[in-house]
């Protein structure tokens, strides 16, 4: 499905970020695996991806960081020889009641989760114009569709995630170049694993499907959105959350 | 002086799919030869690589006839 094409995941070392890599490979993708910390983890994903006989590189790069960016981009076109896939994934969250929310907790959030997204869409943008060809993939949330007490910064940064996906869509559309997002709703992760049960219940009640999602079903909507079965699809925002928002 | 223009024409010609009579150091980009900001942005990242320099945002601004984009690269290959 994805035979010859080069994709670069941010985020890729674990959870939604590490679901969308393999699955990308198990297309035939090579894909760059970006990290900011776990190394480790960002190294054994690169491993399964060779197994599958593909190429796989892992670049330490900080999404915020516009010499970071570059140069990480510029690493997967000297490896790979382009890049046909973005999918924006890094995201960190510092959750809070706005009230005893810190101005650094609200800052660390919006510059990884969005300011990231608009650096990395930028340091790939020269190259896939050239191509004239490409596919931006950038992992929003429901919540930043719906809202959420004491996640003011990560909706505010996620819900502006969909606003720069839109804004990019119309401004790359003229190149061929194909901006969408996709909304998960409560995925098992480390990130919803530090949830008390009293939370993840609370959450399961507003699910109609009445479970959890898993990486990988976010990983094939990703997957379908880079492909050619994507083709007319630009600027929208794919909601998996088990119908939690409608 | 003619070489840069000679060359920059060639791209102007290419990229835009304009008459080379058209490209003349007077004609602006957006009016006189149909380009829109993509277009220019797209122009001057390929002036950039065949001219193997990097032109600033602030200086890409201020590219907007063939003159402008002839004459920064002069000043910056002297």
């Amino acid at each position: 499905m994805l035979e010859g094409k080069n994709a670069l995941v941010t985020g890729a070392s674990r959870g939604i970020g590490r679901a969308i890599a393999l699955e990308l490979a198990r297309q035939g993708a090579n894909v760059a695996v970006n990290f900011a910390g776990s190394e480790d983890k960002a190294q054994s994903v690169v491993e399964e991806i060779e197994q599958m006989g593909v190429q796989s590189v892992k670049i330490q790069a900080n999404v915020a960081d516009e010499n970071d960016t570059k140069a990480m981009v510029k690493e997967v076109v000297n490896q790979f020889g382009s890049v046909d896939i973005l999918v924006n994934n890094a995201g960190i969250n510092r959750d809070n009641l706005l009230m005893r929310m810190k101005e650094d907790e609200f800052d660390q959030v919006i510059e990884t989760n969005l300011k990231g997204v608009f650096q990395c869409t930028k340091a790939v943008s020269r190259q896939m114009m050239k191509q004239k060809s490409g596919r931006i993939i950038n992992v929003s949330s429901v919540v930043g569709v719906s809202g959420n007490a004491g996640q003011a910064n990560y909706t505010a940064a996620k819900a502006g995630v969909i606003g720069l996906t839109k804004s990019t869509a119309k401004e790359f559309a003229s190149r061929n170049i194909l901006v969408n997002a996709v909304a998960p709703g409560f995925i098992s992760t480390d990130m919803t694993d530090a949830l008390t049960d009293e939370q993840k219940d609370g959450m399961l009640s507003m699910i109609p499907l009445e479970k959890l999602g898993q990486p990988e079903d976010v990983a094939r909507v990703v997957r379908f959105l880079a492909s050619e079965d994507a083709n007319y699809i630009t600027g929208q925002t794919i909601n998996i959350d088990g119908g939690m928002v409608m | 002086m003619a070489d840069v223009f000679d060359k920059v024409k060639e791209i102007i010609v290419d990229k835009l799919e304009v008459e080379e009579a058209q490209v003349t150091m007077e004609a602006s980009f957006k009016d006189d030869l149909e380009a829109d900001s993509l277009d220019v942005v797209e122009l001057v990242m390929e002036l950039e690589d065949e001219f193997d320099m990097e032109i600033a945002d602030e200086e890409a601004e201020k590219i907007n006839t063939v003159g402008d984009a002839v004459n920064y690269i002069n000043s910056t290959q002297s």
